[in-house]
């Protein structure tokens, strides 16, 4: 358990925490059996990557068969140690993965400080704690991934030099479903909006992606599912905050599920429910096989036993990254590492399908958004016909322009 | 062997002029299309394992291997009726492979479990396994049968395999997504493509360096469309066909300025090609688009397109059985 550092007594509580160990010591050369005539010499010691997760209490579930698993993120981070290192063995290349879970209450920055060593930090936390860790001194000369934040704002005037975002932002979320709406001509809109500050969050993205692809929001209602049971009373109550002007899609944000699954089909017209529930943008989803997606599926499910949803694919995504730009570089040296991540030149595939980059005004990871109900991938956007200058993927999300981000100005696009 | 089977090899051994044909493996229906070489029609389809992707003939043209992905199984089937004779041990997830100089010896790779498998088809033994990087996928055995690789999709490398000691010896790291590779005819090159990033890499066989790195552009379509995935090179050495995936469109590349000369539009979404035996018609698989474009090398033009299956994937041309013709070069079954 040493490898989990002094908030071992949090993790010890949780089912991830003998995997993740695993995985940490697989990393460690000799250890890994029946490999050893391929893998060549170690160049060097192996790079540190950390997991820094802060414990979020989260609602129960609308069903309780469908709960938001514990180790979300944390198997995502522990899959790409085990693909970095299956590729860094065979020019030299090792990593380690320790991974750090603080309780609700804790103090995140006192975890961050104990750290050995803090060059590459995947953080799946809220955005106030990846502010506050990026703004400590210790963190300068770090790199931080955010996996675990949505927030556009972390994007936009609040970003940092250090930060780097493999989830995508709600701005790139909302622009991918009205990119889809606008394709349909769905574009009349009613919004119904859960009680959470992310899902007030949420409702702005859409308002905004709305304004840039010429769909209307016709009405808005909020809706509180607290002080009740909306599996009971769903048929009759959905009625009245969607009987609105007239509107082609029902659009929900409720970010926790707390109500939104029980709108669907519950709707005063027939109309289909978009947003967080029912037709839902997504870094990542079941349905997602595409593009060798499968493998990466199949790889989760063998080491999760579960299906891979968006944060544990940032979690894989982010660690990969790191190992691939470590391949690039040919060194486990963090500051050569580090040089090959923030390259503009630097690319990466992600199984979508496209080579993923990060954008050079923000940090943001610009990456495909899928459509997805549980289903099926109903479509993958950017949609066709929404054009950019420099790349498709520009269309989702903060362009440059609109991005109020200053800390990256310097660096080449 | 039932009385359709018997009549369809009397016929074959009847026939005096065989005509040449071209097998596809239809990943999503579990199936291969056979089409006539000359008239370009389907003569006749047939099931076989789950999830059919890679696909090659035994030198004499009498026995089609398909992978069988999802059965997790090479098989071994009789070209003419489609009747599976049996199984070759495979490994999980078997992708493409190729057929050694030898005629008996399949490299195959397994996509699910980062090995690649080495069987002695005339044995069915497994004679190896060999850890690759993760996601294995292309294979090529060079001409002189001493050297084998693998290319690995998510590790991104080259994988060289000692053919005596069946053991992987060195790694050379290419472009994003390594899909396919095959060697150039005297094995001095390896040509290998990256589908996510958007080149192919030409190596030296002999430093395992890389020596030329090609990229391609198409006016209105964004790079990060144009995705190489199948390889084949011109019989006479003088061009490469490079399938380039989503952009639909198959490059034609000059082997000795490593300039691309043209880009011939063809189905959507093109994986694989295979060449027949003269090499004057090219077959494209095109999986979205459900079918097959026949382009004539000559003139560099497509010249009729063939209604397969959903999800075409590994083409191959068959040798024609008796007759002294090059060994049949097919995708997912590098020479």
């Amino acid at each position: 358990m040493a490898a989990f550092g002094a908030r071992g007594d949090a993790l010890s509580r949780r089912p991830v925490s003998a995997g993740l160990c695993a995985a940490a010591l697989l990393a460690l050369p000799g250890l890994m059996p029946g490999l050893a005539e391929a893998a060549t010499p170690a160049l060097g010691p192996p790079l540190a990557i950390h997991y820094l997760e802060r414990r979020v209490e989260r609602p129960v579930p609308l069903n309780n068969e469908d709960p938001i698993p514990d180790d979300e993120g944390a198997r995502g981070a522990e899959l790409g140690l085990k693909d970095s290192s299956a590729t860094g063995r065979f020019i030299g290349l090792g990593f380690s993965l320790d991974a750090k879970v603080v309780a609700p209450g804790d103090d995140i920055r006192a975890a961050f400080r104990d750290l050995a060593d803090r060059h590459f930090v995947v953080i799946n936390a809220p955005a106030a704690d990846v502010l506050a860790l990026a703004d400590l001194p210790e963190a300068r000369e770090s790199v931080l991934l955010n996996i675990g934040a949505p927030d556009t704002r972390l994007r936009d005037a609040e970003c940092r030099k250090n930060l780097l975002h493999i989830l995508p932002s709600r701005a790139m979320l909302a622009d991918a479903l009205v990119q889809f709406l606008a394709f349909k001509r769905w574009s009349r809109i009613l919004l119904v909006t859960g009680p959470a500050p992310g899902d007030g969050l949420y409702a702005e993205a859409l308002k905004r992606s709305a304004k840039k692809f010429g769909a209307r929001i016709v009405a808005e209602a909020a809706y509180d599912p607290r002080g009740g049971d909306v599996r009971d009373t769903a048929l009759r109550e959905f009625a009245i905050p969607t009987r609105g002007a007239e509107h082609d899609v029902v659009a929900v944000a409720d970010e926790a599920g707390a109500f939104g699954a029980s709108l669907n089909y519950n709707s005063a017209a027939p109309r289909p429910v978009v947003g967080t529930q029912g037709l839902s943008p997504a870094a990542w989803g079941r349905p997602v096989e595409a593009w060798a997606a499968v493998q990466l599926q199949g790889r989760f499910r063998k080491l999760a036993g579960r299906a891979m949803r968006p944060v544990d694919w940032a979690g894989w995504m982010a660690v990969h990254a790191i190992g691939e730009a470590a391949v690039q570089a040919r060194s486990a040296v963090p500051e050569a590492v580090r040089a090959s991540l923030t390259a503009a030149t630097f690319e990466v595939g992600g199984f979508k399908g496209r080579p993923l980059s990060f954008r050079a005004w923000d940090g943001q990871l610009r990456q495909p958004v899928f459509l997805l109900w549980p289903g099926a991938v109903t479509a993958t956007a950017p949609i066709e016909g929404f054009l950019h200058h420099r790349t498709e993927l520009d269309t989702l999300g903060l362009d440059e322009p609109e991005s109020a981000c200053r800390a990256f100005s310097g660096r080449s696009p | 062997m039932n009385r359709l089977a018997a009549l369809a090899l009397a016929l074959a051994t009847v026939l005096p002029a065989r005509a040449e044909e071209v097998f596809v493996s239809n990943e999503r229906d579990n199936t291969v299309s056979v089409i006539d070489g000359d008239s370009l029609e389907v003569l006749r389809i047939f099931p076989v394992g789950r999830r059919p992707r890679g696909v090659t003939f035994s030198k004499d043209g009498r026995a089609l291997y398909v992978c069988a992905s999802d059965s997790d199984a090479v098989q071994v089937i009789d070209p003419e009726t489609g009747q599976v004779r049996h199984d070759l041990p495979s490994g999980e997830d078997p992708e493409q492979f190729a057929l050694a100089p030898d005629g008996r010896t399949l490299f195959i790779a397994n996509e699910e479990n980062a090995t690649t498998t080495v069987v002695d088809a005339q044995t069915r033994k497994v004679l190896a396994q060999i850890d690759v990087g993760i996601e294995p996928e292309g294979v090529a055995v060079s001409p002189d049968g001493r050297t084998a690789v693998t290319t690995s999709e998510t590790t991104n490398m080259v994988h060289w395999i000692d053919t005596k000691g069946l053991e992987a010896v060195d790694a050379t790291p290419v472009g994003q997504r390594p899909r396919y590779a095959t060697f150039s005819a005297d094995g001095t090159r390896l040509w290998v493509s990256s589908e996510i990033g958007g080149t192919v890499a030409v190596i030296d066989v002999a430093t395992r360096k890389v020596i030329e790195t090609i990229g391609f552009a198409l006016k209105g379509i964004a790079a990060d469309r144009i995705q190489p995935v199948g390889i084949q090179l011109a019989k006479d050495g003088r061009h490469a066909f490079v399938a380039l995936g989503p952009s639909d469109r198959v490059a034609v590349v000059d082997t000795q300025t490593f300039k691309v000369e043209s880009y011939i539009l063809v189905g959507r979404r093109v994986w694989q090609l295979a060449l027949n035996a003269a090499g004057t018609r090219l077959f494209t698989t095109n999986g979205v688009s459900g079918d097959v474009t026949v382009i004539d090398t000559g003139t560099g033009r497509p010249i009729r397109t063939v209604k397969v299956g959903r999800f075409p994937w590994g083409v191959a041309a068959r040798p024609i059985p008796d007759a002294k013709v090059p060994d049949g070069r097919a995708a997912g079954a590098a020479p």
